[in-house]
């Protein structure tokens, strides 16, 4: 479904800042892979979705989604592929329109948008459907300016806005970091109960090392722009945290990375 | 006597504001809904007097030298927003150079005249200060309420379609716009192109109701512009909820600038004051929200205050 084949990324270089973001980078996911991406500040975890994404181009190597090189595609072509959730929970909706004109929007993702209505009262009746399984009273609410919605909220709905139109594959960057716990915890739950629903490959990038263990088929470990561990199938169910930290000791030949982890 | 000039003022004032109110709401499309500072109307403004003045001289009918003048603006939205977006210069720049551009051609389109007359009495023209008291259909009023009139419900339609909600969507969040597969650099330009088309479109109709084009028509423009968008907002933002509404409060404060501004310069205020004047104002206004911002956030730093500012009181 995604191949990333040898991909680089220094930024500003040949200067004194120079940063090797993505050092040599390969990864290839199967239809219906749920990858966690665990690793240190500064792994290349980000840099990696935004590569996929088109943020920016890669210096070097290839990006295939689905067969089809989206390498030199830019970041607004690439949508139609991706369904994308950023930390920042104020990056994934427009604040000052509605929330049922922010789903019209994602519903149109990868579609041309021409001069027929922005919405249509069989959507909207879809969408209220849709928020009705969120639980989180938002059906209720369909003309509310998203501005007015919670950390949480806004996850949810950006969650749905990037699943409303099946993706070809889920990238979720951080997406519970900036919520309180409790928070967080709902829309993991919701992110789990919408991947399998729909049955999307996904890459899931988390702070979190018990969720890291807890959520998807197959774990990665980042450090210094590549992956140092690929761990799946029944040798990931059987992971703890300590083992984790073992693994990543050895993978890396730090010894300071228990600390390094578990402080990012 | 104050009052019987101001009346007799009035009719003219209330003219002048919706036709300036066409292009406050060219302003409120890049400064609301693209979130962009677009000076390129001082110089649009201008241009679209000059294409209707000189079309019109030439024997061209009004109706079609008006639209010329919205394609002339349009283009000088496109420049600015080709500057933006394909050249990565500042929004606010390209908008200075568009603008400074334009007075050259501005002037090439005058025949480098500073100032070219279209008289009402040789013209047909479709607005004219003359009769802006009399009460027949040679009335500026009425037509000019038509073309306001089809011109929000032109915008209420538009930005209610699928290209208009990414529009907006573009101005409120772009990551979130391009990860929804909005071509932003696209919407950012016809943006841009939208909005000078309609300010090149007031500055026809000004012309013609000021029977004359002139070279320096447009100085300024966007500051009052800015002014009948925010004079607009705070007297209706609470109860004009409606996409269109918001559209009308735009151009009724363009109506109130001019009736303000009238009943100033009564009160004996030197003209040559009034850009100081309104530059002031909209400092003002545009400061308010900056500093009730302030005041909360420093209020939710320190409860204490608050619990004394309520004892106190």
């Amino acid at each position: 479904m995604l191949e990333l084949k040898n991909i680089s990324k220094t930024f500003n270089p040949n200067t004194i800042n120079a940063k090797t973001a993505l050092d040599n980078l390969s990864l290839t996911l199967n239809d219906g892979d749920f990858v966690t991406v665990i690793g240190g500040n500064g792994a290349g975890k980000s840099t990696m979705l935004n590569a996929i994404s088109g943020t920016f181009y890669v210096d070097s190597g290839s990006i295939l989604i689905d067969g089809q090189d989206v390498t030199k595609l830019p970041e607004y072509k690439r949508a139609s592929y991706l369904g994308r959730v950023f930390q920042d929970p104020m990056m994934g909706t427009a604040p000052n329109m509605q929330i049922d004109e922010n789903l019209a929007i994602a519903a149109r993702r990868g579609a041309s948008r021409g001069l027929k209505w922005g919405i249509s009262k069989a959507e909207k009746k879809q969408y209220r459907k849709l928020l009705e399984h969120l639980e989180l009273g938002l059906e209720d609410r369909m003309s509310s300016k998203v501005g007015l919605l919670s950390g949480g909220q806004r996850q949810a709905l950006t969650l749905l806005m990037a699943t409303l139109k099946k993706p070809k594959l889920l990238l979720l960057d951080e997406h519970t970091a900036a919520l309180d716990p409790g928070t967080a915890m709902k829309v993991l739950k919701i992110s789990d109960q919408i991947i399998q629903e729909n049955h999307l490959t996904t890459l899931m990038i988390t702070h979190n090392m018990k969720d890291a263990i807890a959520h998807g088929n197959r774990l990665i470990m980042m450090d210094e722009g590549h992956i140092v561990l690929d761990i799946s199938g029944e040798e990931k169910k059987a992971l703890t945290v300590s083992d984790l930290l073992a693994k990543f000791s050895a993978a890396s030949g730090k010894e300071e990375a228990s600390d390094k982890l578990l402080l990012s | 006597m104050f009052f019987t000039s101001l009346f007799n003022a009035l009719p003219g004032a209330v003219t002048q504001g919706i036709i300036w109110g066409i292009m406050a709401i060219g302003v409120y499309i890049t400064f609301r809904i693209l979130d962009v500072a677009d000076l390129t109307v001082d110089g649009s403004l201008a241009t679209g007097g000059a294409v209707c003045v000189m079309l019109m001289r030439s024997g061209v009918n009004p109706w079609v030298a008006l639209l010329c003048s919205l394609g002339a603006g349009m283009l000088a939205g496109l420049v600015t927003g080709l500057f933006h977006t394909q050249c990565g210069i500042p929004a606010i720049l390209s908008g200075i150079l568009t603008q400074l551009a334009l007075y050259s051609i501005n002037l090439r389109i005058m025949d480098s005249k500073a100032n070219q007359p279209i008289g009402v009495d040789k013209y047909d023209l479709l607005v004219s200060q003359r009769y802006v008291r009399e009460l027949n259909l040679d009335n500026p009023l009425p037509l000019m309420l038509v073309i306001t009139v089809a011109v929000i419900f032109l915008l209420y339609w538009f930005f209610g379609t699928e290209l208009g909600c990414s529009l907006r969507a573009t101005g409120a969040n772009q990551h979130m716009a391009r990860a929804q597969g909005i071509n932003t650099k696209f919407n950012i330009v016809l943006g841009l192109m939208l909005s000078n088309g309609l300010v090149a479109v007031s500055g026809a109709l000004l012309a013609q109701y000021q029977g004359s084009v002139d070279i320096n028509m447009g100085r300024g423009a966007i500051v009052i512009g800015l002014a009948a968008v925010i004079i607009g907002e705070v007297l209706f933002g609470k109860i004009f909820r409606n996409f269109a509404l918001s559209l009308l409060a735009v151009s009724i404060g363009a109506i109130i600038y001019y009736i303000v501004l009238q009943i100033v310069l009564q009160l004996g205020l030197n003209t040559n004051d009034l850009k100081l004047l309104t530059a002031l104002i909209v400092a003002l206004f545009l400061a308010l929200p900056y500093w009730q911002g302030e005041v909360m956030r420093k209020l939710k730093r320190n409860p204490a205050t608050v619990k004394g500012g309520k004892e106190n009181a």
